[in-house]
């Protein structure tokens, strides 16, 4: 376990220095993780654990957009669980659901491999229909085709420059748009 | 959307990178301030005796004591602004000005005094200092819980409170160049029911914008 935690941390400091693929590695490396978090935490308040996945990708998308303030000499697996925790107690008040989220929900890094059982999830599909359409083909340009971001910036006639900021600008409101909902 | 599928978008919008909190905090005091200091001039302005006030130690001891609240605030809400946070070990910072306070007042006390305990507990600013310190706060506040929203921080209302501490600092500070009321028994009673107001209100707002 202390082996996987400062696993992560090196990984987060390659990432933050600006090394994506051990940002890919990581965050491929936590999923199974919170994934299991997730379940303890739904089972716990009596909630079908399949709905398991949009909650990890909620916390997927707060990890990417709040890593600025990810101290790099203190252990990630801290930060993160504090992340995943804040939002499984939105996911549970939005079920309308009186939280009881225990700290050891998030607090081992045993993944949950077991992806068989889970439902696909709908909230970020569901919220990217109402992006701006720019924003909106980027993304899906680049998540659902796989297309790099120079292929995109070929596609949409743009600079490589302005898809980084449309793609952005579309993670940000996405998750904007979940907070909200 | 697969959840494969967003580990490689979050992956390829790695190269962005966002400026610490610290940072888009001071820039949106830095924008907040001008504002507060014209409703200062436009309402207040510095009382006419501060040249001679400025000899008087209490006078001074208004300063410090609104600067360690807003530094201490500020230093507490970068804390905070990260998720894994929690306030232990930092309470103590929020009791520096206090502390400083209970000094003031225990040095007034040894000192001979021509005026009574109660008249000097009084004043005769109370009711503009209730409303001054809360309406100077108001763009103060609002820029510290923008700056603050870049951050992460895990009790919303926690952070918004302290957000209204440090807005109330700096509001105080201001206040108290225009103030006659010098004694610490008056800044204990008044500006201390000013900044409550305050903390409540970014408690209230908190809760609801620093939400990440």
């Amino acid at each position: 376990m202390r082996e996987t935690e400062d696993e992560w941390t090196s990984l987060m400091r390659l990432a933050i220095s600006g090394d994506s693929a051990a940002y890919h590695r990581l965050l491929r490396a936590v999923t199974p993780v919170l994934r299991a978090g997730a379940r303890r935490g739904l089972a716990r308040a009596g909630q079908p654990v399949d709905q398991s996945e949009d909650i990890v990708q909620d916390i997927l998308l707060a990890v990417h957009l709040k890593r600025h303030t990810w101290d790099t000499n203190a252990p990630f697996a801290p930060w993160l669980f504090a992340i995943a925790r804040n939002k499984l107690i939105d996911a549970l008040r939005r079920r309308g659901r009186r939280v009881f989220v225990n700290i050891d929900d998030f607090a081992e890094t045993i993944p949950d491999e077991s992806a068989t059982e889970t439902a696909s999830p709908s909230e970020i599909a569901a919220q990217l229909q109402t992006l701006p359409p720019r924003q909106r083909d980027v993304l899906q340009s680049i998540a659902v085709e796989s297309a790099s971001i120079r292929d995109t910036a070929a596609k949409f006639a743009m600079s490589e420059g302005a898809v980084r900021v449309a793609l952005h600008r579309a993670l940000a409101s996405l998750t904007a748009k979940l907070r909200e909902q | 959307m697969e959840t494969e599928q967003l580990i490689r978008t979050l992956a390829a919008d790695n190269a962005h990178r966002a400026r610490p909190v610290g940072f888009v905090l001071a820039l949106a005091l830095v924008a907040a301030v001008p504002v507060s200091v014209s409703m200062f001039l436009a309402g207040l302005g510095v009382r006419s005796d501060v040249m001679t006030a400025m000899h008087n130690p209490f006078f001074n001891l208004k300063f410090v004591e609104t600067l360690a609240l807003a530094v201490s605030a500020i230093v507490v809400s970068l804390h905070l602004s990260r998720p894994e946070a929690s306030m232990k070990g930092w309470g103590w910072l929020l009791l520096l000005p206090l502390a400083i306070l209970a000094a003031g007042i225990a040095s007034e006390m040894m000192m001979p005094q021509e005026v009574p305990m109660m008249t000097r507990l009084i004043g005769s600013n109370s009711r503009v200092c209730l409303t001054a310190i809360p309406l100077m706060s108001l763009p103060l506040l609002a820029g510290a819980l923008i700056g603050l929203r870049h951050g992460a921080p895990s009790r919303p209302a926690v952070a918004g409170a302290i957000a209204g501490l440090l807005s109330a600092g700096l509001a105080a500070t201001l206040y108290a160049s225009h103030c006659t009321d010098d004694s610490p028994l008056f800044v204990v009673t008044w500006y201390t029911i000013a900044t409550a107001l305050v903390t409540a209100v970014g408690a209230l707002v908190g809760s609801k914008v620093l939400r990440f």
